[in-house]
C-alpha cells in the first residue's frame, strides 16, 4: 500500500504530460504509478495522441478490426475447450459442440461468422488506405505491417477453416497444400514436408491446429501491435490527405488534430454498436449466409474418396482463386495468385501522385481505383463459380484488370492531373 | 576515488573487440541453423506414416491377358490390367474423342506419359479413383458394349456420373472428369513383380 510518507512520482511544479489530468498524489492509483507508467501511457497513447478532426466512417474499420480480433481470441479459447483434434475425432467434436454443450452452437457461430467479419473488415480498411492515400509516405512501412497483418489472417483463416474437418475442409487443404507442389524443383518434397503425410492426413490436421491455436495468433498480436506502434509514429492520414503534424498552434499541438481520447474512443463506440447489430443479425438469423461463410459441403465429414461437386474456398480467397483458375498452366496459376496478394506490398512505390486522397485526384486514378474494386467484387463471385465457358473468360479479363490497377499505377498515377490541396483539413462542426 | 574514472579508450583493442564480437555473433547464428534442423524436420512424414505408405509389392504372374486385379498403395485403390495386343490396338484412332489424348495435362510419372501410359505397353497400372468426384471407375472391357455405345473401344465407365476412359484411361469427352485416370509412380523389380510406390525420383519409403 502507498505510505503517506513516500515522495510523488512527480517533482513538484513539474509539468504534466500533455492532455493528462492532474494526478493524485496519494493513494493506490499514485502508488501503481510510481511502479508503472500507466498515466504516462495513457497519456502518450490516448488523451495526449492527436488524430485528424475530420475522420469520416472509413475510419471505423480500424478500430473494428481490432475488436474482431478479440472477439476471435475469446470465442477460440472457448471452442478449443471443447474441440478435439484427430482424423477421427475433429468433425465429430464440432458437432459436439453444435448440439450438446451448452450455448456451443453460439460460441462456434461467433467464431466462423468473426472469420468472416474480420476479412470484411480489413478489405474495408484497405479500401479505405486506397481512397485516401494511406500507404504513401512517411506511412509506408504502417501500410507494410497491415499487409503482414492481411498475410497472417489468411494463413489463419485457411488453417482454421480446416479443423473442422468436413469435406471441403479436407478438398480445401488439398488444392491449397498442392499449390506449394508447383514450384519447380522443391515443390514435391515441400507439400510432403507440409502434409507429413502422402496425403492431407492426422498429421496435417495436427500441425494446422497448432499453428491456428498458437503460433499465428501469437504472430498477429504481434504485427497487430507494431501496425500501432507504426502508426503512433506517423500519425493517422485523413480524408484529406494533409499532414496535420505541419500546422500545429503556439502548444504544439496540431491545429486540426483532437485527442484521440475521449473523441475518437467515443466515436469508435458508435462503429462498434452499428457492427455488433449486423454481426448479431448474422449470428442469429443465417450463420453460413447462404452458403458464402459456412460452405455446404462441409457439413459432412471428410472423405480422401469423394470430391465435393464444386471446390471453392471461402468467399473471402476467391478473388485469388480465380486469378489461379484463369491461367490454363497450372504452375503459372500459382505465381500470379501470389503476385496478386504480393502485389500489395509494392504499392507505396508503385503509387506516383504528388497527392494522397483521392478527393485531389483527377479522373484517371479513380476510374482505377473503381474498376480495381470491380474487379475484385467480380473475381471474389468467379472463385464461386465452376471454372468452365464464359465464367473462364470474364475471370481472365477481370484478372488482367486487377494487375494493370498495380502495375500501370507508375504511369497513371503520375499523368493524373490532380487539383491544388488545401492547407488546412476541411471539416464542417455538427 | 579518481582513478575510478575510465577513459573510454583506455587500452581497449577496437579491432580485437570487433572481431570478438563478430565471431561471437556468427558463431551464435551457426547454432541457431542447427538447433532449427530437429524442427524443421519434424514436420517430415514420422516412422508410421512412412510404414503406412510403404511401397506395395505385386506378383503379376498369375495375371492373364484381359484381366485386371486391384490392390491399394497409400490408401488409394490401384488398377492392374494385362492388356492383350487387340486391347492395345484398340487404343488407337479415338484420339478426335478424347480431352487430353497425349496426356499432356493429367497426371503421370514421365514415362507413362505416351499412347500405352505405361512403362511396358503390355502392364496398365493406374490410380482407380475417377479424376471427377473420387468414385472407381467399373471395367467395361469388351468394346462397342451396348450400353455405352457403338463407339465405345473398351475401358472404364464410372457408375456415379457417367465419366468414361479408355484402356489407357485417358478420358473420353462429354464425361464430367477433366483429366485422365492418375497413374502412379512404379517399377519392375523382375518381369513379374510390380512395385507401386517406387521409381527413379520416388526412391520409396521402407
Amino acid at each position: 500500500m502507498a505510505s503517506l510518507h513516500e515522495p510523488d512520482v512527480r517533482a513538484p511544479g513539474d509539468p504534466l504530460p500533455p492532455g493528462s489530468n492532474p494526478l493524485p498524489r496519494k493513494g493506490f492509483w499514485a502508488w501503481i504509478n510510481k511502479r508503472m507508467p500507466v498515466d504516462e501511457f495513457i497519456a502518450d497513447q490516448l488523451t495526449g495522441y492527436y488524430a485528424p478532426k475530420n475522420f469520416n466512417i472509413w475510419y471505423f474499420f480500424g478500430s473494428l478490426a481490432l475488436l474482431v480480433l478479440v472477439v476471435q481470441l475469446v470465442t477460440g479459447i472457448f471452442l478449443t475447450m471443447f474441440y478435439k483434434v484427430g482424423e477421427t475425432t475433429s468433425f465429430d467434436s464440432v458437432e459436439y459442440i453444435m448440439r450438446e454443450v451448452d450455448w456451443g452452437w453460439l460460441i462456434r457461430y461467433l467464431h466462423s461468422t468473426g472469420a468472416s467479419a474480420f476479412f470484411i473488415v480489413v478489405y474495408l480498411h484497405m479500401f479505405r488506405a486506397f481512397l485516401y492515400g494511406s500507404y504513401k509516405p512517411p506511412r509506408e512501412l504502417l501500410w507494410i505491417l497491415g499487409m503482414l497483418v492481411y498475410l497472417a489472417l489468411m494463413a489463419e483463416a485457411f488453417m482454421g477453416y480446416v479443423l473442422p474437418w468436413g469435406n471441403m475442409s479436407f478438398w480445401g487443404a488439398q488444392v491449397i497444400v498442392n499449390l506449394f507442389g508447383t514450384i519447380p524443383g522443391i515443390g514435391p518434397g515441400l507439400v510432403e514436408w507440409i502434409r507429413g503425410d502422402y496425403g492431407i492426413a492426422d498429421a496435417t490436421l495436427n500441425r494446422f491446429f497448432s499453428l491456428h491455436v498458437v503460433a499465428i495468433p501469437l504472430a498477429l498480436l504481434l504485427l497487430v501491435m507494431l501496425h500501432l506502434v507504426a502508426l503512433r509514429r506517423t500519425g493517422s492520414n485523413n480524408p484529406d490527405g494533409i499532414e496535420i503534424k505541419e500546422k500545429v498552434g503556439p502548444d504544439g499541438k496540431p491545429l486540426d488534430g483532437i485527442p484521440f481520447h475521449p473523441y475518437y474512443t467515443v466515436k469508435d463506440v458508435v462503429g462498434v454498436g452499428v457492427f455488433l447489430v449486423v454481426f448479431a443479425i448474422i449470428v442469429f438469423f443465417t450463420p453460413t449466409f447462404g452458403g458464402l461463410f459456412l460452405e455446404g459441403p462441409n457439413f459432412g465429414p471428410a472423405n480422401p474418396m469423394s470430391t465435393p461437386e464444386h471446390i471453392a474456398p471461402v468467399w473471402y480467397f476467391t478473388p485469388y482463386y480465380a486469378i489461379l483458375r484463369a491461367v490454363p498452366n497450372q504452375r503459372m496459376g500459382a505465381l500470379l495468385m501470389a503476385l496478386a496478394v504480393v502485389s500489395f506490398l509494392f504499392v507505396p512505390w508503385l503509387d506516383r501522385s504528388p497527392v494522397k486522397s483521392m478527393r485531389y485526384r483527377g479522373w484517371i486514378s479513380r476510374l482505377a481505383l473503381a474498376i480495381f474494386a470491380i474487379s475484385f467484387i467480380a473475381l471474389g463471385y468467379l472463385g464461386l463459380q465452376p471454372a468452365e465457358g464464359s465464367y473462364v473468360l470474364l475471370a481472365r479479363i477481370f484478372s488482367v484488370l486487377y494487375f494493370a490497377f498495380f502495375w500501370l499505377m507508375p504511369i497513371y498515377s503520375r499523368i493524373d492531373r490532380v487539383k491544388p490541396v488545401p492547407d488546412r483539413v476541411i471539416f464542417h462542426a455538427h | 576515488m579518481t582513478e575510478n574514472v575510465v577513459a573510454a579508450d583506455d587500452g581497449v583493442d577496437q579491432s580485437r573487440r570487433k572481431f570478438l564480437t563478430t565471431a561471437t555473433i556468427a558463431t551464435g547464428a551457426v547454432g541457431a541453423v542447427f538447433a532449427a534442423v530437429p524442427f524443421i524436420a519434424s514436420w517430415q512424414p514420422s516412422e508410421r506414416a512412412k510404414a503406412l505408405g510403404a511401397p506395395t509389392v505385386l506378383d503379376i504372374s498369375k495375371l492373364d491377358p484381359g484381366q485386371m486385379t486391384i490392390t491399394s498403395w497409400r490408401r488409394s485403390p490401384i488398377y492392374v490390367v494385362r492388356r492383350t495386343p487387340e486391347m492395345l490396338a484398340s487404343l488407337k484412332g479415338h484420339d478426335q474423342l478424347l480431352k487430353d489424348p497425349n496426356s499432356e495435362d493429367s497426371d503421370q510419372p514421365p514415362y507413362t506419359k505416351n499412347v500405352y501410359r505405361a512403362r511396358k505397353p503390355e502392364v496398365l497400372v493406374l490410380i482407380g479413383t475417377c479424376t471427377h468426384l473420387g468414385c472407381l471407375p467399373k471395367q467395361h472391357f469388351a468394346p462397342h458394349d451396348p450400353e455405352i455405345g457403338a463407339y465405345w473401344p473398351g475401358g472404364f465407365f464410372c457408375p456415379c456420373h457417367g465419366s468414361r476412359f479408355d484402356l489407357s484411361g485417358r478420358v473420353f469427352t462429354g464425361s464430367p472428369a477433366s483429366i485422365n485416370l492418375r497413374i502412379p509412380p512404379y517399377e519392375f523389380s523382375n518381369p513379374n513383380t510390380l512395385v507401386v510406390g517406387l521409381d527413379e525420383t520416388h526412391k520409396g519409403a521402407a
